[in-house]
């Protein structure tokens, strides 16, 4: 029984996980050159409204995925146009971002209330799916599963070996330096901020479409600050941020097994582990200056006009 | 081409028109929005800003929507200045809510003067308390009092879920989430006969007359100033980051704690759980539109409650969701953002390939920037 | 030089303007570079040298005025292109990357794509072969100041130019690598390579330089052949009039105010420097400088004696009493002021008035009263600063910002020196300031000095401490070497000092 349990456990774990990789990974490539866009939340549940809307008119999965990330990279873009182009305060317009997700995906999404899709599926590979313990494990997960973890390899890879990934990191170091070798520093950002947009719709669209295949307003439930706070934790670094998902969605998931394990706390407070446990790493992370300083891009957050 | 220039010195002109110029483009964008929902627009402009304060009793509405707004932006404007990004003024005002209802509902059987003095100073402390934890963790373990302050917005709207749903739950309440009414003890006194307006709207108003006199006239508002302009000038000048943190902290938690049993000893009157439709939020948007100035907010909350009851208005009458609301406090601080582009820079048109040899068309550079990097 | 089957002048500029709304950064500049010319431009701070070089190098177009490259008339629209003509730049403040390493740094810079390993040993090649060898896997941040512009010139070098420009070079080297500068710099000459050499230092110019041009306020006052002029001569058409000069009268000084007693204090900063050991004593009634290229513990040193670093409460003395634990403001209380190197954001707030920014460290003058703000005292000071130390400006209510950098100086420095210190410690006093400011502050320093305080300079321009200082010490790896009285010094001797080599056994802090 006990073993059951553990093997639901961890395989919701993955799941709840999911997101915050795609999240994450995402504001991670936008952090690295320099930007601090603090709208994931805001992004992620206009992914969720809009692929949940999509799959549902159109009956196709696929399409619901695509017109999440669009829409939330629509968003991105403006979000990019403000700060980039017409130099906003960065903090300011993420917040912006943010409240403005929130209110017009709960707009969007009242006609979808109560509504249902057939969410993702598991994969079924043949003879792997099947075994014992490791089965379930790790081969009955939906595409999108595997996608994260590709996601991060390709990330790692083309931040460190790559050119592309070398300018991005020029850039968020020192824009003014990139800017005077002759790069289009803002032009560099705006395809950062895109690319964030769009993961960070994906997993908005993953939450709506897998996870819990419905829309409710405000189903994100912060998880687009804990995918920032995740950057912190990871210290800048792709790895970190997985491994940082898989801690976070354990503590989520506990929650819901909790009783399985036999643990005896009233709901409300097993729901305020995960915001807990973002606080604690939070200060674990930071508490030493020196981290922050050797691994923070250091333009993050700060303006960059073009002077000529 | 259009080319952007950075000013010399912002321009106070601009400072003044760019909130009146986001509001425009707010009305204007929600014209279009409304035509697009299929709605008559001048008709739902009228239900939405127009309707709602046409009676008395609308405009003590407004009024008492506004309270908490004023109260919880006065102290986000002053924290913002300082650089000190207060995000969970919700949660501070759900504990200041919960600490002073808390207190009445342990007094139940009094009826005496002092028993509301102990509830608002009991919500302010509660608020105060709240925000400790993200200005000592930033103290501290240099940690984003952004992400600390929103975490514990969860955490104190999950206590109290809680207590409503537990402990504190009325037993005569048919197993609502809700706890027994306070009694009139505990309320804050009407204003006037026929409107919901109470006491806390005065206080509202006393507290920003005290905000400005704290910001323009202490050396403390000038080194909560200073921090947020340059913090490398506050360094230089001795006066403690840490100090201005917990400052501008407590402050925010104090007046949003306040905000928060305002709700609950006011128009709640007994504790839900929910007591904020966002305000902890909206004030964010409040502070800025307000230009972080004690007059500003004042006008800006205004503005924002009627956004709030427009809203339910139009649910009712328009059978629009009322969403809207938060959609068009939105559009209004993007739109905010925009327009204080025209502060720091000026749009010129730019011929491609500059030949002749004006001065207006050239790139200004500020003369005293030649710095060394730092 | 070698002959050339071009005879076209490699670079001719020929009527370039540029203006900005506050100053005309060129006037009609004219400007012939022939190939495998050394040129000079020369001008003090202010002059227009730096915009001029930015509009060769394709940053900044300018308003007027034409461009020839080997006698064909051409627009620089960008750096790229510049460097498709053959231009290279070294610039003043480097444009690095200090989290990466050394190859990374140039192949983002290169043109072309070339695989790493090739990249490797094309760089050890020309590196060795110029006399500037570095290690390609070297990461910049644990790289010295001047072996990052070994980087910076190495850059340049690898895309073979035609055209190098270097802004200000020697401000970041010690005199023994100047000279190994100026071989290299000889070298690619003697090869066909046109050198742009920018600077303010006549005596580097009249040895290195075949041709000056001169530039004052934004227009050519001339050219010469710095071999054949005076240092006075080229003074005089740098900035029209002779070069002024401060003149110290020996004074004994009195008691020690500002002791430094042995400090170690370890970097928070992991790019930063660990001082050691460092011992230092100044007293009333003399200026003593700190000489040292940036990047040797000036800043280090600087937040341990403002107290914004805090260190052990004996290690550093005011006026007899350990402070190194108290703050700035406790620091302040004890009549010590500060002129830090950053003026703006530093030293002043840009977005504030000039009054509000006397407040900032003028509080304690009775301008506020029980927590509050006495308007009236504020104004009235900023307006004295004004008047005394003629800063330029609307009036006291105008935003620091909007000042020139040296009269931003000005008002620093007089706002510190009206708050009748005992102790001033001035970093960097005269960076990026034009000569008439340069020697108002320097002369407010002297008169300082006269009155019995105790001042501290900490500057990169050797010139500058010879000129204003009783003693001078060298800052080198984050320690310091024992002062001793300028008279009995040379340019030479501190020159060796600053690369580290100064004898640290007969260390006395107290008397030099």
């Amino acid at each position: 029984m006990m073993a059951e349990h553990l093997i639901a456990f961890l395989a919701s774990t993955v799941g709840a996980a999911t997101p915050l990789i795609y999240a994450s990974l995402g504001e991670l490539m936008v952090e690295r050159s320099g930007v601090l866009n603090l709208g994931v939340e805001g992004m992620m549940l206009v992914g969720a409204v809009a692929g949940f809307a999509a799959a549902t008119q159109t009956g196709s999965l696929a399409l619901g995925f695509a017109a999440g990330m669009t829409a939330a990279m629509m968003l991105a873009l403006l979000f990019g146009f403000l700060t980039l182009t017409l130099q906003t305060n960065q903090v300011a317009t993420g917040l912006a971002l943010t409240l403005f997700g929130v209110g017009l995906s709960a707009f969007v999404g009242r006609s979808f209330v109560g509504q249902v899709v057939a969410g993702v599926k598991g994969v079924s590979i043949p003879v792997l799916s099947d075994l014992p313990v490791v089965g379930p494990l790790l081969f009955r997960f939906d595409p999108l599963v595997y996608g994260s973890i590709m996601l991060f390899i390709v990330l790692g890879w083309f931040l460190s070996r790559t050119r592309g990934g070398l300018l991005i990191r020029a850039v968020g170091e020192s824009p003014s330096s990139a800017h005077a070798i002759g790069y289009h520093v803002i032009g560099v950002r705006y395809l950062a901020v895109l690319f964030g947009g769009a993961m960070s719709g994906l997993a908005g669209a993953y939450l709506s479409l897998a996870i819990t295949p419905m829309w409710v307003e405000g189903m994100t439930a912060g998880r687009g600050w804990i995918a920032l706070a995740l950057v912190v934790f990871a210290t800048w670094k792709p790895w970190r941020v997985v491994l940082g998902a898989y801690l976070f969605g354990g503590v989520t998931i506990l929650q819901f097994h909790a009783q399985g394990f036999g643990v005896r706390v009233p709901s409300e407070f097993l729901s305020m582990l995960p915001y807990v446990a973002t606080i604690v790493v939070l200060v674990l992370i930071c508490r030493d200056p020196k981290t922050i300083l050797l691994n923070q891009p250091v333009s993050l957050g700060r303006r960059f006009h073009p002077d000529a | 081409m259009l080319k952007l220039e950075p000013r010399q010195e912002p321009s106070t002109l601009m400072a003044y028109a760019s909130p009146l110029l986001a509001v425009v483009l707010t009305l204007t964008s929600g014209y279009l929005l409304f035509s697009l929902l299929g709605k008559d627009p001048l008709q739902a402009f009228q239900v939405f800003f127009v309707k709602p304060i046409e009676t008395r009793y609308g405009i003590g509405e407004l009024l008492l929507k506004a309270t908490p707004l004023i109260l919880c932006a006065l102290g986000l404007a002053i924290g913002f200045r300082a650089n000190v990004w207060n995000i969970g003024a919700e949660g501070q005002l759900t504990i200041g809510a919960i600490v002073g209802g808390g207190i009445a509902l342990y007094f139940g059987e009094v009826d005496a003067g002092w028993l509301l003095v102990l509830m608002l100073l009991g919500g302010m402390l509660g608020g105060m308390a709240w925000a400790a934890i993200p200005a000592f963790l930033r103290s501290r373990f240099h940690t984003s009092e952004i992400l600390v302050s929103l975490m514990l917005v969860y955490v104190a709207q999950l206590l109290l879920s809680y207590l409503v749903h537990g402990p504190w739950r009325d037993p005569a309440g048919y197993n609502f989430p809700q706890s027994p009414m306070l009694q009139a003890a505990a309320l804050l006194p009407v204003l006037t006969e026929g409107v919901r307006t109470n006491l806390g709207f005065v206080l509202a108003l006393i507290l920003a007359a005290l905000s400005w006199v704290f910001s323009e006239k202490t050396f403390a508002g000038f080194r909560l100033k200073v921090s947020g302009l340059a913090p490398a000038a506050a360094s230089y000048a001795g006066f403690s980051e840490k100090r201005n943190v917990w400052l501008a902290l407590l402050i925010s938690g104090a007046t949003a704690g306040l905000a928060g049993i305002g709700e609950v000893a006011g128009p709640i009157g007994q504790l839900q759980p929910s007591v904020s439709p966002g305000y902890g939020f909206a004030a964010i948007i409040v502070a800025f539109v307000g230009r972080l100035h004690p007059v500003g907010v004042v006008l800006a909350s205004l503005l924002m409650s009627l956004l709030y009851l427009g809203g339910e208005t139009a649910q009712i009458q328009l059978s629009l969701p009322a969403a809207v609301t938060g959609v068009f406090q939105g559009m209004l601080l993007f739109y905010l953002l925009a327009a204080d582009l025209f502060i720091h820079f000026r749009v010129r048109w730019a011929p491609k390939h500059p030949v002749a040899v004006h001065a207006s068309t050239a790139v200004p550079e500020k003369p005293a920037a030649q710095e060394k990097p730092a | 030089m070698t002959a050339n089957v071009n005879t076209q002048p490699r670079l001719a500029l020929r009527g370039i303007t540029k203006r900005y709304p506050a100053v005309v950064a060129n006037d009609g500049v004219d400007l012939v570079v022939k190939a495998g010319e050394i040129h000079a431009v020369l001008g003090e701070n202010g002059a227009g040298k730096s915009t001029l070089m930015k509009i060769i190098y394709g940053v900044v177009k300018p308003d007027a005025g034409e461009t020839l490259w080997e006698g064909e008339p051409v627009e620089i629209a960008s750096p790229a292109e510049a460097r498709r003509l053959g231009i290279g730049m070294v610039f003043q403040h480097f444009s690095l990357f200090e989290t990466l390493t050394v190859a990374e740094n140039i192949s983002l810079a290169l043109d072309e794509r070339v695989a790493p390993d090739q990249l490797a040993s094309r760089i050890r090649t020309v590196s060795e072969n110029y006399g500037l060898p570095i290690d390609p896997d070297r990461l910049v941040h644990s790289m010295s100041v001047g072996e990052r512009q070994r980087v910076e010139i190495v850059r340049c070098l690898l895309q073979t130019p035609k055209l190098l420009i270097m802004d200000e070079p020697t401000s970041v080297l010690t005199p023994q690598a100047v000279e190994k500068l100026f071989a290299t710099l000889r070298r690619l000459a003697a090869e066909g390579c046109s050198i742009l050499y920018i600077s303010h230092k006549l005596d580097e110019i009249r040895a290195l330089c075949d041709v000056a041009t001169v530039l004052r306020a934004g227009r050519v006052t001339g050219t010469a052949v710095p071999r054949e002029e005076t240092s006075a001569a080229l003074a005089r058409m740098m900035i029209g009039s002779d070069l002024p000069e401060c003149h110290l009268q020996a004074r004994l000084p009195g008691e020690a105010r500002l002791e430094v007693d042995r400090l170690s204090l370890p970097s928070v900063d992991p790019f930063g420097v660990t001082l050691r050991e460092v011992s230092l004593s100044v007293r009333s009634g003399e200026i003593v400088g700190l000489a040292g290229v940036s990047g040797n513990g000036q800043r280090e040193l600087l937040a341990a004696l403002s107290g914004e670093s805090l260190s052990p409460a004996a290690s550093i003395r005011l006026l007899g009493k350990s402070v190194g634990d108290i703050d700035p403001a406790g620091r302040r209380r004890l009549a010590f002021t500060f002129v830090p190197e950053e003026r703006l954001g530093r030293g002043a707030v840009p977005a504030m008035s000039l009054a509000d920014n006397a407040l900032l460290t003028g509080s304690r003058r009775g301008m506020v009263d029980h927590g509050f703000i006495r308007r009236t005292l504020v104004r009235n000071f900023a307006r004295t600063v004004i008047d005394r130390f003629k800063v330029k400006c609307r009036n006291e209510e105008g935003a620091a910002a909007s000042l020139s950098g040296g009269n931003l100086q000005k008002f620093i420095v007089g706002r510190e020196t009206m708050l009748e210190p005992q102790v001033i410690v001035v970093a960097q006093p005269t960076w990026g300031v034009d000569i008439g400011a340069s020697m108002l502050i320097r002369q407010s320093l002297v008169d300082l000095r006269d009155r019995g305080v105790a001042v501290l300079v900490i500057s990169e321009e050797l010139e500058e401490l010879f000129m204003i200082c009783d003693r001078i010490a060298v800052i080198a790896n984050g320690r310091v070497s024992p002062a001793v009285p300028t008279a009995q010094t040379n340019v030479e001797r501190i020159g060796v000092w600053m690369s580290g080599r100064f004898d640290q056994g007969s260390l006395e802090p107290a008397h030099a």
